[in-house]
């Protein structure tokens, strides 16, 4: 059933905000982060008002409460990706701390110096800086699934690289600057051929695919709750189960362990070994309900929405006489168009079309080294989600041509 | 219809007087702003009283930090070294003659930025010079 926009839009309480009198919010900037829904706003409302306490420990009414809601919303989450166990499903802060605890945790344990990691040239800075730090600790060796022209990664250069015997394949599952959707099961399968673990950046799939992790027999991967419809602060990492087990703590603490003495600990069991310290409780408790509130509308269905957008945007933004966008057709993208302006920087793009309450980005969105790739200081990208509408896209294309006008 | 892009804005980023290298020069300095790719360059002659007797900018970027870049290498020329030093950020934005929020700030202040750490002779930029 197609998603049904009005009513969706009702849902968003910041969209009866007005950016200035009488100028209506056209958000355009979900791939950084999304929307919350009030479902989401008012479960941690609630959580605070109600049953806010520590989790895990305390034997009172509250404790009991917010250890229930917290583990609750982590079998909503498992269930959201079709994980086997909601023990593989460690919260984290976001994707960045998600890759961070792969790096520090198995990599520290099980890559040496002269080791090769595959990354991809369109990762975003948070699969790219981690493994720097390993290469700077561990001298392990990093090489990269090139990008073609038209923004698909060049598969048979991967192919070539997979016969260096590599240790460890991660890269993104869904650009956050092209669009791009990788063949992730196709590229963990021939992973899995040549022997290399797995990570896969989710995070700007999960909130926009159907992503099932054992359909891709993914071995990591990593998502963050904010750009699908939940709070900041809080994310997911994804792990199978023998590959946890075998891995050591990454941040020590309260929680983490089973018994600590003075001079020696021993860790707890999963997911708990890597959550040291009070997690982000209303957080889960909101990150659940954001998974509630997607799965209620079908993952197929928002899809579907976001590719109808897009194909329109595409179709529109190329009509524009000056303008440039990147990245594969619409065929081969979720909902992320960048482009440049003959003339005109992105940031001033962004700038202008803020004039007219359209919310884009304007930057190297943290991915410098794609930006390299294309021979761009920065691009302005649009980005859309369930919520946005046509209408939209065509405010989007008049901000433009008033850009083209002021510059002309 | 905004006071951001003014037409004098507009018109030293579209025309600028001062965009170039000159080669050879006394100072040279250039640096970035990282968030948007904004890079400007500064190359200044001086005389042996310490004057600056030729500025050019070169770089690429948003009109804002293009504009404030033209502007402030035509108004520095003639002035001594040791007055460029004391320029602060309300110069800049006395110029432009804008109010900027945090982001576009950086975009206004980076060719001060450079220019001060040219004229100061230090290895690296940072935002204190123009706090």
């Amino acid at each position: 059933m197609p998603l049904n926009v009005t009513k969706i839009r009702n849902d968003f309480p910041i969209f009866q905000r007005e950016i200035q009198p009488g100028v209506p919010l056209v958000y355009l900037d979900s791939t950084a982060t999304s929307q919350k829904p009030l479902a989401v706003i008012e479960a941690m409302n609630d959580f605070y008002r109600r049953s806010n306490a520590n989790i895990h420990r305390g034997v009172h009414t509250l404790a009991e409460e917010s250890t229930a809601l917290y583990e609750q919303a982590r079998v909503k989450i498992a269930k959201f990706i079709h994980a086997p166990s909601a023990h593989q499903i460690i919260y984290t802060r976001n994707t960045t701390e998600s890759i961070n605890l792969v790096a520090y945790s198995w990599g520290r344990a099980n890559l040496k110096a002269g080791d090769l990691v595959i990354l991809t040239e369109m990762e975003h800075h948070s699969n790219l800086v981690p493994w720097h730090i390993l290469q700077g600790e561990r001298g392990i060796e990093l090489d990269f699934i090139p990008v073609t022209e038209e923004g698909l990664l060049n598969l048979e250069a991967y192919k070539a690289l997979l016969s260096r015997g590599p240790k460890l394949v991660s890269f993104t599952h869904m650009s956050n600057v092209l669009g791009t959707i990788n063949p992730a099961a196709e590229i963990i399968r021939l992973a899995h051929e040549a022997g290399a673990v797995t990570v896969v950046d989710a995070a700007q799939s999960v909130p926009h695919l159907k992503v099932d992790v054992q359909a891709l027999d993914a071995d990591f991967l990593a998502f963050s709750a904010h750009k699908m419809c939940g709070p900041t602060g809080i994310g997911a990492l994804y792990g199978k189960m023998a590959l946890l087990e075998s891995m050591p703590p990454f941040l020590g603490g309260g929680d983490m362990i089973k018994e600590v003495h003075l001079r020696s600990f021993r860790p707890n069991t999963l997911p708990y070994k890597f959550e040291a310290g009070t997690p982000a409780i209303a957080e889960a408790v909101g990150f659940g309900a954001a998974v509630d509130y997607l799965s209620a509308l079908g993952m197929d269905a928002i899809a579907a929405h976001e590719h109808e957008i897009t194909e329109y945007a595409l179709e529109r933004l190329e009509e524009v006489p000056g303008v440039k966008v990147f990245g594969p057709s619409a065929q081969y993208k979720g909902g992320v168009t960048a482009f440049v302006l003959d003339g005109v920087h992105p940031h001033d793009v962004a700038q202008i079309l803020d004039r007219d309450g359209i919310a884009v980005r304007a930057g190297h969105h943290c991915a410098q080294p794609l930006h390299e790739r294309f021979g761009l200081p920065a691009t302005s990208r649009a980005s859309f989600y369930l919520y946005n509408t046509k209408d939209e896209v065509d405010l989007l294309i008049n901000g433009i041509y008033k850009v083209k006008e002021m510059f002309g | 219809m905004d006071d951001l892009y003014r037409e004098v804005i507009i018109e030293h980023y579209k025309n600028p007087g001062y965009r170039g290298r000159l080669d050879p020069h006394d100072i040279q300095f250039a640096d970035n702003n990282p968030l948007c790719g904004d890079h400007i360059e500064i190359t200044l002659r001086t005389d042996e009283a310490g004057n600056i007797v030729d500025a050019r900018f070169d770089g690429h970027g948003c009109a804002i930090s293009q504009a404030s870049a033209d502007l402030l290498v035509e108004s520095i020329i003639g002035k001594p070294v040791e007055e460029v030093k004391q320029l602060n950020k309300d110069y800049v934005l006395e110029m432009l003659g804008i109010d900027l929020g945090p982001v576009r700030l950086k975009c206004a202040l980076l060719s001060l930025k450079v220019l001060k750490a040219g004229v100061y002779g230090l290895g690296e930029a940072s935002d204190s010079l123009v706090e």
